[in-house]
């Protein structure tokens, strides 16, 4: 079946998400539509899967203008979609998942449970997925998880696949193999719109590449366009894909950890027993798949966690065991993972949100009332430093680009004295611009002298950034290696493997 | 291309679990713990004399059972006794890191209360069958409420307006019963009136977000001043053609009516009692194993998956809270088509929070849900019975008898338990 988008636009209020943006997909064809967080690609796709309507243009397949007023239109005439955020029901099995909506059903609207089962296990034979039918989704590791949601799309006869970022959440493993699912049902005829901001998965699948910025349609790219190519065309002007760091000036041991271990609330594990060191004016980064213990990691340092047992001390000081406030009070400074849902708060200005974590004293507190002027002038400094587009210091956080809204909380952290930083995807959902900015940031507070300790599942990020690699998988240390490991062994390690010259 | 990966086994769990130390709630031994000393106490404290008879079959069984008797203090030291020996084994278990087995919760139960009644009717007969037909009487409507409950917040809407829609269900079985002549045309016109405060929960909640708490409570509040002012000004005058409304009569079945103990308590019923079996049944039969349960689960855990697969959110929360509106209105036409003949003002006492508390403790399952509200019915009926055989205990105590169950009951005795993930989250698309 060929998908043809013809001059879509989308606007929501001013804002034109989609701008005439055109595109074709012919059967046995993977097009790459590849832009930066925020370029309008899941919007585009929203609208090809009716759950958005367009204000201009249309959908046409096979020839046909199709008409989507949701999403059960759009996977009648042939759609389906991988989502980003894998639309499974964590309670339910793998075969209720793939028959909801579309139920086999026999008297009076009795679940046909076996019918559904079969279904599963012939779709995932053909393709070699081995998924149980009767498995519960939520148990499930997430590369099984996203086989669920391909099998889902393959039983409603889906001709025309989406697949919106399928490798944000996978080991570079499970990338692998979903290329190698791709290519298969490029062979089976299927057409394959895939969307990401990844240039290496671009390069290796893709048969035509679509780029688009801001919104437009910037260009295309052949699949053998080097990597500087395609990401200046994505962000507009030439990119530094690389961070330049010195060599690092090692001090002494500045944050001890030992055998730390975590549990929630439940019994269930999170950290096993992790001991690690970071010297003063060095990047230590956590590599891992997300949900390996990282989040626990982060979290115990700062506090945030009940039950903590082991010992983390910095400079000496013990931190397990105090509050949040005394270790902020240590000298921490903490760039949390969810920025929006922990990094800021959403209804403040840019300047209350700049004073966060200083909302007890000095400077910007006296006598117990704020000291507005004192803030003000800090927050207008700030902005200009950080660079944070935005129209004044009172414009609320939430109105923020996700870049803006980082760089926000990077300048609050960063501009106290800090004896340890802590940061957990200090680039997720980031544009290209800002990880530059943030990553000189953080380099620049290595070479200050300041021990630095970086969560990212971002192989990319972890290359760039850290003298030293940990790898956690499910809670343990797999290995610490030097930064310029090879990714492959990185790789191999996220799995939980240790390579034989690696020591734990 | 590495195909190692697909090979089906060993699969890595998903998530962040390695390994799972296993949590057993202290809760349940202390609390085992807590009840025999207190039955102790009691024993020790205020000791009884004679003799206490349990009367195990009503009049008129075709076969009956032997009355049992005791004595009320070897009787209620024996079960005490027991009652320790269990709490024990809890202990044990718990000890072992095993959670406490279900025969052990049951065990206990049994022989705390049976210990507990054998002191309090002392020199007295303790009707078993009349106190287990009452809980059943009595837990009627809490089940109807209960069985809404579920339905609802299964599908994504918490409904605080139970007690509202038994008390505009009552009202209208009343008005209608009376004007029709007809119970059945009462009953219908409850079920209508339980749908109808869904409707205005479902238009506040479903279409205009507004936070489903605040306006189950105000529909509640709407309600008993609606019914309120209606009664005074409308009923309580014309209480001869607008408040008399026609009994259900009594069905007993054949054959199962007539099985010992439990003929009497479950089979000698009103048709709406039947229909009550055949609602738990339904309900728990379709919410799992149909396309429409499987939709309903599907729009409370995940509605946005819901959605991209085609299923009308908030399409499928209307008619599900319809529905069970309609179910909860029937168990308010229990308080004046059998329980009394006529509307009172505010006459379901606060059932509805109690059935909320059921929908809790049955941890969102229709059949346990049912259980928890036997449980709470139990409870108002020992507080009746005892004090119609003039125990020791002052009644105002045992008025707050099933409302310390249910304290206990939601806050101790319910393990990990998991709300629908949508739970009272208003569908919104982007």
């Amino acid at each position: 079946m060929k998908l043809v988008l013809r001059n879509i636009t989308k606007r929501f209020g001013s804002l034109v998400a989609n701008d005439s943006i055109s595109l074709e997909v012919s059967p046995g064809e993977v097009h790459c539509l590849l832009g930066e967080n925020g370029a309008g690609k899941s919007t585009l796709m929203n609208v090809l899967y009716g759950l958005y309507q367009a204000d201009e243009g249309e959908i046409v397949l096979d020839g046909e203008v199709q008409h989507f007023l949701g999403p059960g239109d759009a996977m009648a005439a042939g759609i389906g979609m991988v989502h980003q955020h894998f639309m499974l029901i964590p309670v339910f099995t793998v075969a209720e998942n793939v028959m909801l909506g579309n139920e086999s059903t026999g008297f009076a609207g009795t679940l046909d449970l076996d019918a559904a089962r079969g279904r599963v296990r012939e779709i995932s034979e053909r393709f070699g997925f081995h998924v149980d039918p009767d498995a519960l989704v939520e148990e499930l590791p997430v590369g099984v998880q996203q086989r669920v949601e391909i099998i889902k799309a393959l039983s409603r006869d889906a001709q025309v696949l989406v697949f919106d970022e399928p490798t944000a959440v996978l080991t570079p493993q499970e990338t692998d193999e979903l290329m190698e699912i791709m290519r298969q049902l490029k062979e089976a005829g299927k057409a394959i719109v895939f969307i990401t901001h990844k240039l290496r998965e671009v390069r290796e699948v893709a048969d035509r590449i679509t780029v688009i910025r801001l919104g437009k349609v910037v260009g295309e790219a052949e699949p053998t366009a080097s990597n500087a190519e395609l990401a200046s065309l994505m962000v507009g002007r030439p990119v530094e894909l690389v961070v330049h760091k010195d060599e690092p000036r090692l001090g002494d041991d500045a944050l001890v950890v030992k055998d730390l271990h975590v549990r929630d609330a439940l019994g269930h594990v999170h950290l096993d027993g992790i001991s690690f060191t970071i010297r003063a004016g060095e990047v230590l980064c956590v590599a891992g798949v997300q949900g390996n213990g990282q989040t626990e990691l982060t979290e115990a340092i700062l506090g945030l966690q009940e039950h903590v047992e082991g010992s983390v001390t910095l400079d000496g000081r013990q931190l397990v065991g105090r509050s949040v406030r005394q270790v902020l009070d240590a000298g921490v400074g903490f760039i949390p993972e969810d920025r929006q849902a922990d990094g800021l708060v959403g209804g403040f200005s840019i300047a209350e949100n700049l004073m966060l974590n200083r909302s007890f004293r000095s400077p910007f507190v006296r006598g117990g009332s704020l000291r507005v002027d004192a803030l003000e002038e800090f927050a207008e400094r700030k902005l200009e430093e950080y660079d944070v587009r935005a129209p004044d210091i009172h414009t609320r956080a939430s109105k923020l680009s996700g870049g803006n809204q980082q760089k926000v909380v990077v300048a609050r952290e960063l501009s106290r004295d800090l004896r340890l930083l802590v940061a957990a995807q200090p680039t997720r959902g980031v544009d290209v611009g800002s990880i530059e900015f943030i990553h000189k940031q953080v380099i620049a507070t290595r070479d200050s002298g300041i021990p630095v300790l970086v969560v990212s599942t971002e192989l990319d990020e972890v290359v760039a950034l850290a003298d030293r690699i940990m790898v956690l998988y499910r809670g343990q240390v797999v290995g610490i290696v030097p930064g310029a490991t090879p990714r492959e062994t990185l790789g191999l390690m996220m799995t939980g493997e240790r390579p034989k010259d690696v020591v734990a | 291309m590495s195909t190692t990966g697909l090979s089906p086994a060993p699969v890595p769990t998903a998530g962040p679990t390695i390994d799972t130390v296993p949590v057993v709630s202290r809760k349940t031994p202390i609390i085992f713990g807590v009840l025999t000393l207190a039955l102790v106490l009691i024993l020790l404290l205020e000791g009884q004399s004679g003799e206490t008879t349990f009367r195990l079959a009503a009049r008129t069984d075709f076969a009956t059972l032997p009355e049992l008797t005791v004595p009320s203090m070897g009787g209620a030291w024996a079960l005490a006794v027991a009652c320790a020996l269990l709490t024990a084994e809890s202990v044990r278990r718990y000890a072992g890191r095993r959670r406490t087995a279900a025969w052990v919760l049951v065990a206990f139960a049994v022989a705390w209360m049976a210990g507990f009644l054998t002191w309090a009717a002392a020199g007295e007969t303790v009707p078993v069958v009349g106190l287990l037909a009452g809980s059943i009487a009595l837990a009627v409507p809490l089940v109807f409420g209960a069985l809404g409950g579920v339905l609802g917040e299964r599908a994504g809407v918490v409904n605080i307006a139970i007690d509202g829609q038994l008390l505009l269900g009552a009202f209208a079985a009343a008005l209608v019963g009376s004007l029709t002549g007809s119970p059945w045309a009462g009953l219908v016109a409850a079920m209508v009136a339980g749908a109808l405060v869904a409707v205005v929960l479902g238009l506040f909640a479903i279409t205009y977000f507004v936070d489903q708490v605040i306006v189950g409570v105000v529909l509640n509040v709407l309600v008993i001043g609606l019914t309120s002012f209606l009664f005074s000004q409308v009923l309580a005058p014309n209480a001869a053609s607008l408040n008399t409304p026609p009994r259900f009569p009594r069905i007993p079945i054949p054959v199962l009516g007539d099985i010992p103990l439990v003929g009497p308590v479950f089979f000698r019923q009103t048709a709406v009692v039947y229909l009550l079996y055949i609602a738990v049944a339904l309900v728990s039969y379709a919410l799992y194993r149909t396309r429409w349960g499987l939709r309903v689960r599907a729009v409370g855990e995940h509605p946005k998956a819901a959605d991209t697969v085609g299923i009308k959110v908030n399409r499928t929360r209307y008619r599900t809270i319809l529905l069970a509106g309609a179910i909860a209105g029937m168990g308010g036409a229990f308080y004046t088509l059998v329980s009394v003949p006529q509307f009172n003002r505010e006459m379901t006492g606060g059932a509805g929070y109690i059935a909320l508390a059921a929908v809790i403790f049955g941890k969102w399952d229709p059949i346990r849900a049912t259980m928890a509200a036997l449980l709470f019915g139990f409870a108002s009926n020992l507080q009746g019975v005892l004090a119609v055989l003039g125990s020791p205990v002052p009644s105002q105590f045992m008025l707050m008898l099933p409302y310390v169950i249910t304290i206990f009951a939601v806050a101790g005795l319910v393990g990990r338990s998991r709300p629908p993930a949508a739970d009272g989250v208003p569908y919104q698309k982007e």
